[in-house]
């Protein structure tokens, strides 16, 4: 039976499939908006997902090289991780986040932030000063594509997540909503189909019945009118079978004068 | 996605790493402390308790002004569970190779889950 399975909770109107009707237009095109929405969204992520692999093995080359300065340094120098961590105070290498927009989702995008310190200016004075500026080098190198790799990352977790939530809102409209609406839809039109049939049923019992009482009201009409016309006929013959004498012409022996 | 509107005044890079790769690093130049002393690197050695790396990967992850945080792969390995279960795109999740340590991008909690997608 059409109507049949999930359907809103509404009374079978005109009004309330006007109503049903618009909202599956707007739900057909929802539809169709969302889906684009994640076509576009799918097409970034897959480039992103192409760049994050790429990146990926890049920063193990960048921090192989970064850990061989390491080592030179190390060699040259001596350990210097104490005074380095010692001499921490400020960051003078930090990021700065800037958003860039597809289709509505704010990626955002980190920039290397850097301000030029003097700080580690004096570490290996003594001997092993080139090495050191050198891992420096090499050290900001790897963190600039550490940084890249970052948010390329932060574009991939969040992408993947906006992706999921569309793929979720995507399947409700069509596997959830419109099934709803449609279903109602069917079961107004066959509860007006419903209702259209019974009035015309109603109105043709009432012309029945209507004829019927014609009819029986004529035939009494009409069998009213034999009586009468019999009666009439009657008294026609009654009269005729008693004809009036002339007492005049007759004799009555009764009559004694 | 609450996280959104916080991440402008996010411009730190945090790290967990073995002595030579927070060297390095902070050689870059990214170490700061705060005003509570609080410091943005935490040196993880052989002696480290595997709780004292949990408890710094909360912090770091918790922290409003970390933009950021590279942890070293075996130390990521040794708090998995934890950086698996991590799932937030702020602040972003690195797993960075040390000196003894070659990168392995099959155990990346990342890339497996874009070799995951990739695989479907």
């Amino acid at each position: 039976m059409s109507g049949s399975g999930p359907r809103e909770n509404v009374f079978a109107t005109r009004m309330a499939l006007t109503n049903m009707k618009l909202r599956l237009k707007g739900a057909e095109t929802g539809h169709s908006l969302l889906a684009k929405k994640r076509d576009a969204l799918m097409t970034r992520f897959r480039a992103i997902l192409r760049k994050v692999d790429e990146a990926k093995r890049k920063m193990g080359r960048v921090m192989q090289l970064a850990s061989f300065s390491m080592a030179e340094v190390t060699y040259t120098t001596g350990d210097i991780s104490y005074l380095v961590q010692e001499q921490a105070k400020l960051a003078t290498f930090r990021v700065k986040a800037t958003q860039e927009n597809v289709s509505g989702v704010l990626l955002p995008a980190f920039e290397v932030d850097r301000t030029p310190g003097s700080d580690f200016n004096l570490t290996g004075l003594g001997r092993g000063g080139q090495q050191v500026q050198r891992a420096k080098e090499v050290y900001a190198k790897a963190l600039e594509t550490l940084v890249e790799l970052a948010s390329l990352q932060t574009a991939f977790t969040i992408l993947d997540e906006v992706i999921r939530a569309t793929n979720r809102r995507v399947n409700a409209i069509e596997h959830v909503i419109i099934p709803r609406l449609d279903n109602t839809i069917k079961y107004i039109v066959s509860e007006l189909d419903e209702m259209d049939r019974e009035e015309f049923f109603r109105l043709k019992k009432v012309q029945g019945k209507k004829k019927r009482d014609a009819a029986i009201a004529a035939e009494k009409r009409a069998s009213l009118e034999k009586a009468a016309k019999k009666a009439a006929a009657k008294a026609v013959k009654i009269t005729q079978s008693e004809p009036a004498t002339d007492l005049l012409s007759t004799k009555d022996e009764d009559v004694i004068f | 996605m609450a996280s959104h509107t916080s991440f402008k005044d996010r411009n730190l890079i945090a790290v967990i790493g073995d002595e030579d790769s927070i060297t390095g690093l902070l050689l870059a130049g990214i170490g700061h402390i705060n005003e509570q002393l609080k410091k943005n690197f935490l040196v993880v050695d052989s002696k480290t308790q595997v709780s004292t790396i949990e408890a710094a990967f909360q912090e770091f992850t918790e922290r409003k002004d970390v933009a950021i945080l590279l942890i070293n792969q075996h130390i990521a390995e040794k708090i998995r569970p934890t950086v698996d279960r991590y799932q937030q795109a702020f602040p972003t999740l690195l797993e960075i190779p040390s000196k003894d340590h070659p990168y392995d991008p099959a155990k990346d909690s990342v890339l497996k889950r874009v070799q995951k997608l990739f695989g479907e």
